[in-house]
């Protein structure tokens, strides 16, 4: 082999080839992260767009959630500036009110589609993929259109963008246009023949609209999600575990088309338990979408553990040992929970979840149940629906531990959890910052 | 059992179930009426009472729990002789119809005003939102509310504190 | 007249001249006056050229005592129910008295020491016991004066009082009441011309004198009968399905018999209630108890669940008695507009903030209870026949409990406490309904609907009116043991009596279906439905809430048709001067000639009525806006205007305008009662979500017409229907939309509304 000799005028050409190759790459980088800026439009008006086109918009974004991300804390509809937690830093969703200066009022429904497909912004930058859009590039051209004149018919606010708080250096957008290229690579849904219309309409619906593997799914480093036979495996949300849906979860009992509708048509599933945390808005959102979507999503979603048994082992109950192993969690479950949650309570009689089975107690990390008993939460549907108290004011994080771990040795048959205390003054920290 | 817990101040040493809820020890073993039983499920607020200075149901709250932790009752934030500031706005602005609410909702209220001596309107309403009253005193009551605000900055406040009306 | 023995044992009186020496109670008899036409039995009139409820107890001393030292003891027949009545009582007995309040002592509704003066309900208290004792006073204040006269030797007309509890004469001689009473027996019936003190004179009539109740309130003092604690006092929950018409099976004895604390198990017939030491012990008790599987036991079926829809034909497939209210017939010309309308109102619940409770102790063969039912003297009847006692060995006395609105649990929970004592002599029971007993147990504001068609001529005025109301009764109120839920469990069952409505001019599920405004070719129809499919009764205005909404939603959609205003469409048909006054007072106060106009999400609505056509005159105008994202609707402002006669304390009228005013919205706006197939579903707050601070208007602001010396008009229930109407006035004026089901919900908004 010749062997290469630094000269000079090699290290010069390997040098300027280096930096030209740099360069071209920069550029190419840079060309394929640039975005065009679409032109501004004026805002358009109500009466442009058909009634029926407003109705399927409005049930689409009820699907979508629009209103959950993008409206903050007791703000406006859609004026944004709810903060997103990632770990990558906090996010503030954008104002999608047609207001010209500080929403999407100036776009055009071309503009609107880009940002929905790809991520980019009207005016070229980049968007995080906080906004889904490697979801909802799966949908449909004409239902773009519809929730476009849904969007555009809502009331201007002006709302500036609060600024977002990244970790250096994820603030530099451009960046982004790397992440696509490794992860954005889904295409418009299409039906699978091998399954009749309901499914596909619901798969059209959950993998599109309502991402709903988003929180489902485990994501990897770069915070996309992972696929293949990791999707719906189970995710993390705001510090929620979001469940697996593929039937590799722990959940005692099965899911079926019947009892997804009606847990995510009125917050409550007897045998699984409410929607708490992020599923609270989700639900709000399906409770008021048309059913005939609801019902399509649930099954497809019931699909997906259709292999699984139907119950796991016998829903377990044993009260009697688990007052023996942890005597302070037992009276704290008397005093504080049989009330609502013990045989003979009345929402036992009324329909409430069994905590023999519901999946928060039989989950590998005991995060949703401490969460539920520090936090509690609203009736995601209205004002009438399942609730539950705080008992952040009442119970110690000594006292949380005790009681979550006299739940787990009552009422499921897993290893017991592990680190509680910490669990719980996790939470708490996490409630008390502004 | 012996639990001990400490109320307004005074110690009382009781032979109680400790899963027994705070509510029941209060009004049947200390004899003080204030904190109410209204459902019993944590919705309604009439059992309303603070635990190291927050506001909690104690009709959900073991007993056993809260030995060694501070409680403070509706009787602990004045007598009919001599009431509290809340209480005097509550009586200056008549803020009862039944009354039974009523004792939960200074709880409730004297809590906020411990964190924020100066709420505006909405976080007065959102704040009380866990207290039920079925009688419709809710207008009272934030009235009572705005002039212990008022009472506790020196502002002067005529017979009848203005009504504001909602942004 | 010759007075009347009392059945029951005299009380022993205090010596030192006290002035009472007996008092004479009217025997039953089926003369109702007192309590609105709700209740029973009551008192039967035996001088009727007297004011109130002198007509029943005509006697001097039954109403009024003034001891040795001044003071004055005042007995009503009528309770404390969170209304203010104590208060406004208290003022009326020291205004004619003409002494100071606080040397006022009353004593409400206890059958061994007050007339019955029937419930306190229909907002007749002031009515009825406020004229009682104003005139009472009145003489009594006349016989001291005229004793006063005969002891100075002067004409009577020259003694005067000066408020302080003294007697005076010209040249400045006083004499305290206090050393009049020695001499003076009040042992003597009422005339019917005491003069009345001059409301240019008043001293604490018509002043905002604060209420005696409200300190202990406050401060955790004694106030409610919950508060009571006897000695000896034992805990007890009593044992039920989830709710009416439900039972449980085979509750397991065994597991709570040997509950350490448990001291007794009452079972008899279908009645099963467990005693304790602690309260919590029986708590745990009943929770073991409740773990048995329940049945429902062969019923009707239960409502319709859901929509306006499901109410009317519910409704509609029960059999109906007609009864005509009203048929005016006038000649008419044409119509030029027509409008038909339905409305409804579901099942709701009273809600009682606090769950019922009550005291019963069975010694000597006496029974005492302590109740907050609206109806002392009817408990004493009911008890009496469901445990088997004389009503002279049954004593039934009056604490407060929390607002009940209505009939709730009280009867029931009062007859469940004396089964229980019976059955464990010598001690005082302290029985509790759990929350869940008090919405599946207490009887519900029954669902309703009315179809009204009216017509419009040329000239805007109305030709012809027609008005249907089809309703359960209304008037369940226990007057013997079958009215109450012991009753139907005891062995053999004392049988649920057969609903009856009440006559006009006070009505039940007919109350306020007569307009007071004059229309021509006015036809009224009562459709009486006596089948229940759920059990109910009185809850605060009875059949006025839908009459009243569906008459005033009515006028606005006849207003709308013609483009005229709504409220010259009412001064145009109301010749009565003082609702006109009433409806133009709201008007002024709430700016209506400048008041935001429907865009879309504002807009303003009002409405009228006079409870009953005979109780107090109501407006209420509104101004709301529409979260046309959501249906929320936000009440910006409200104003009411109400002419109540003399108000006896005008802060305790605001304050009950104010709160029916912000119950009423709750009702209207968000409430119905859930029906599984087999049982109530609406069991907690979370099944049954009321009003809470973000939902309030932003302000209420309450007038009251004066109106010196004018007889008093129950104001109570004044405002339940105005409110309700003004609501959906002001959403059709912002959105266009007319929504005539109640509950007027966000939902059904936002469905009318769709996504524009």
């Amino acid at each position: 082999m010749k062997r290469t000799r630094w000269t000079g005028r090699t290290a010069g050409r390997w040098a300027a080839g280096g930096a030209l190759a740099c360069i071209v790459g920069i550029g190419a980088f840079l060309a394929i992260a640039h975005r065009s800026d679409l032109p501004t439009i004026p805002p358009p008006k109500a009466t442009d767009f058909p009634a029926e086109m407003l109705s399927h918009g409005a049930a689409l974004a009820a699907i979508g959630d629009c209103i959950v991300c993008h409206t903050a804390d007791g703000g406006v509809a859609y004026a944004g500036g709810r903060a997103l937690a990632t770990p990558f830093g906090t996010l503030y969703s954008t104002n999608i009110t047609p207001d010209p200066e500080s929403g999407i009022g100036g776009w055009s429904k071309e503009a609107f589609k880009r940002a929905m497909r790809d991520g980019v912004s009207r005016d070229g930058r980049h968007l995080y993929p906080a906004l889904p859009y490697d979801h909802y590039r799966q949908v449909h051209d004409g239902d773009l259109d519809a929730i476009y004149a849904f969007l555009m018919t809502r009331p201007p606010v002006s709302a500036p963008a609060k600024a977002n708080e990244l970790v250096f250096p994820l603030g530099f957008r451009p960046l982004l246009a790397g992440w696509k290229l490794l992860f954005l690579h889904q295409e418009e849904f299409a039906p699978r023949p091998d399954r009749d219309a309901e499914w596909n309409h619901g798969a059209y619906l959950a993998e599109g609209l309502g991402h709903c593997s988003g929180c489902h799914s485990p994501r990897n480093i770069a915070g996309a999600e992972k696929t293949g036979s990791d999707a719906y495996s189970g995710g993390v949300a705001e510090g929620w575990v979001a469940p697996a849906l593929n039937g590799s979860g722990p959940a005692a009992v099965r899911w079926t088309a019947d009892s997804l509708f009606t847990y995510l048509r009125t917050g409550v599933d007897g045998r699984h338990g409410a929607a708490a945390g992020p599923m609270g808005p989700v639900v709000h959102g399906l409770s008021r979408a048309p059913e005939a979507n609801v019902r399509a999503i649930a099954t497809y979603i019931a699909s997906l553990s259709a292999d699984r048994a139907p119950t796991a082992p016998a829903a377990a109950d044993r009260a009697a040992e688990a007052a023996r192993t942890n005597p302070a969690g037992a009276a704290l479950f008397a005093g504080a929970c049989a009330g609502c949650h013990e045989n003979g309570a009345p929402m036992m009689t009324q329909g409430r979840p069994d905590l023999s089975t519901v999946t928060a107690l039989q989950l590998d990390r005991p995060d949703n149940a401490v969460r539920a008993i520090l936090q509690g939460f609203h009736a995601p549907t209205g004002p009438a629906g399942p609730a539950m108290p705080s008992f952040a004011a009442s119970l110690t994080d000594v006292q949380v531990a005790d009681l979550a771990a006299y739940l787990r040795s009552r009422f499921s048959e897993r290893p017991a959890w592990t680190a509680l205390e910490t669990a719980a003054a996790t939470v708490r920290k996490e409630e008390s910052q502004p | 059992m012996t639990v001990t817990i400490t109320v307004n101040g005074a110690d009382h040493a009781l032979d109680v179930d400790p899963a027994t809820p705070l509510l029941y020890v209060l009004r049947d073993d200390l004899e003080l009426n204030g904190a109410k039983y209204g459902c019993g499920l944590g919705q309604c607020g009439a059992c309303t009472v603070h635990i190291d200075g927050k506001p909690a149901f104690s009709c959900l709250t073991p007993v056993g729990a809260v030995a060694g932790r501070r409680i403070r009752t509706v009787e602990g934030l004045g007598s009919a002789e001599a009431p509290g500031l809340l209480q005097q706005a509550f009586e200056t602005e008549q803020a009862a119809q039944c009354g039974y609410c009523i004792a939960g909702m200074l709880m409730r209220a004297q809590a906020l005003l411990d964190r924020n001596p100066d709420p505006d309107e909405a976080q007065i309403r959102a704040h009380m939102q866990t207290n039920l009253c079925r009688c419709g005193t809710h207008m009272r009551i934030l009235r009572a509310i705005r002039r212990a605000v008022a009472m506790r900055k020196g502002v002067q406040v005529g017979a009848q504190a203005a009504q504001e009306v909602r942004p | 007249m010759s007075p009347i023995q009392s059945p029951l044992s005299r009380r022993g009186f205090l010596t030192g001249g006290a002035l009472v020496v007996s008092f004479a109670l009217a025997p039953k008899a089926f003369a109702q006056l007192a309590g609105g036409g709700e209740g029973g039995a009551g008192p039967a009139v035996v001088a009727p050229d007297l004011k109130g409820s002198l007509k029943s107890a005509p006697w001097l001393d039954a109403w009024i005592r003034i001891d040795a030292d001044g003071r004055a003891t005042v007995f009503t027949g009528k309770v404390e129910l969170g209304q203010g009545i104590r208060t406004a009582l208290i003022q009326v007995a020291a205004e004619e008295l003409d002494i100071p309040p606080a040397t006022v002592t009353l004593v409400t509704a206890d059958t061994g020491r007050t007339p019955d003066e029937g419930l306190t309900a229909g907002s007749h208290s002031m009515q009825d016991s406020g004229t009682a004792i104003q005139n009472a006073a009145a003489n009594v204040r006349m016989l001291l004066a005229a004793e006063a006269a005969r002891i100075w030797d002067l004409p009577a007309g020259q003694v005067g009082t000066g408020g302080d509890g003294r007697l005076r004469a010209p040249d400045g001689r006083t004499l305290s009441y206090g050393e009049m009473v020695a001499g003076l027996s009040l042992h003597v019936q009422a005339v019917p011309d005491a003069p009345l003190r001059k409301p240019a004179d008043y001293r604490t009539l018509g002043r905002a004198l604060p209420r005696v109740d409200i300190p202990a309130k406050l401060t955790g003092g004694a106030a409610y009968l919950h508060d009571m604690r006897l000695p000896g006092m034992l805990h007890a929950r009593v044992v039920r399905g989830p709710s009416v018409g439900t039972v449980l099976q085979s509750p397991d004895l065994d597991s709570v018999a040997g509950m350490p604390g448990v001291v007794k198990i009452v079972r008899q017939g279908g009645f099963l209630a467990v005693v304790a030491e602690r309260q919590w012990t029986a708590i745990q008790a009943l929770r073991l108890l409740q773990r048995a599987a329940y049945t429902r036991t062969a019923q009707p079926p239960l409502p319709a669940d859901g929509t306006g829809d499901a109410v009317a034909a519910t409704l509609k497939a029960l059999p109906a008695r007609d009864i005509a209210i009203m048929d005016t017939s006038e000649p008419a010309g044409p119509a030029t507009r027509s409008v038909k309308a339905r409305y409804t109102r579901p099942w709701i619940s009273h809600g009682s903030i606090g769950p019922s409770c009550a005291i019963a102790q069975y010694v000597d063969g006496t029974m005492a209870v302590w109740t907050h039912s609206q109806g002392t003297f009817d408990v004493r009847r009911v008890v009496a026949e469901l445990v088997g006692l004389p009503a002279e060995k049954v004593h039934a006395i009056h604490a407060e409990g929390a607002g009940c609105y209505g009939q709730n649990g009280a009867d029931d929970v009062a007859a469940d406490a004396a089964v229980i004592a019976r059955a464990l002599p010598g001690r005082p029971i302290r029985l509790q309904w759990m929350r869940e007993q008090e919405f599946g147990w207490e009887p519900l504001g029954p669902g309703m609907m009315t179809e009204l068609e009216a017509e419009l001529g040329a000239d805007n005025r109305i030709l012809s009116w027609r008005h249907a109301v089809w309703s359960n009764p209304h008037n369940n109120r226990p007057v013997g043991a079958g009215g109450v839920l012991a009753g139907n469990e005891a062995d053999p069952p004392f049988p649920v009596p057969e609903g009856k409505p009440i006559p006009m001019p006070e009505g039940d599920g007919s109350r306020n279906s007569n307009p007071l405004y004059s229309f021509a070719n006015t036809h009224v129809v009562y459709h009486f439905l006596k089948d229940m499919p759920a059990r109910v009764s009185a809850l605060r205005s009875l059949g006025a809430h839908l009459n009243v909404f569906s008459i005033e939603s009515m006028l606005d959609e006849l207003a709308a048709a013609a483009r005229i205003d709504p409220l010259a469409i009412r001064l145009d048909h109301m010749r009565d001067e003082r609702a006109r006054e009433v409806m133009q007072t709201a008007a002024d106060r709430f700016g209506w000639s400048k008041r935001v106009k429907g865009d879309g999400r504002r807009g303003c609505g009002m409405a009228f009525a006079r409870y009953k056509n005979l109780g107090a005159y109501c407006a209420v105008a509104m101004e709301v806006e529409v979260d046309r994202e959501t249906g929320r609707t936000m009440v910006r402002r409200a104003v009411a205007a109400v002419d109540c006669g003399q108000p006896a304390n005008p802060d305790g009228v605001r304050n009950q305008i104010e709160g029916a005013l912000v119950q009423s919205l709750s009702w209207t706006g968000r409430e119905t009662v859930r029906f599984a197939a087999d049982r109530r579903a609406s069991f907690d707050w979370s099944s049954y979500p009321i009003l809470r601070f973000d939902d309030v208007p932003g302000s209420v602001e309450v007038v009251v017409v004066d109106r010196p010396g004018a007889p008093f008009l129950g104001t109570a229930e004044a405002a339940q229907g105005p409110s309700a109407a003004a609501l959906a006035n002001a959403v059709a004026d912002a959105t266009g939309v007319r929504l005539r089901d109640m509950p007027l919900s966000p939902e059904r908004l936002k469905a009318a509304l769709g996504p524009a």
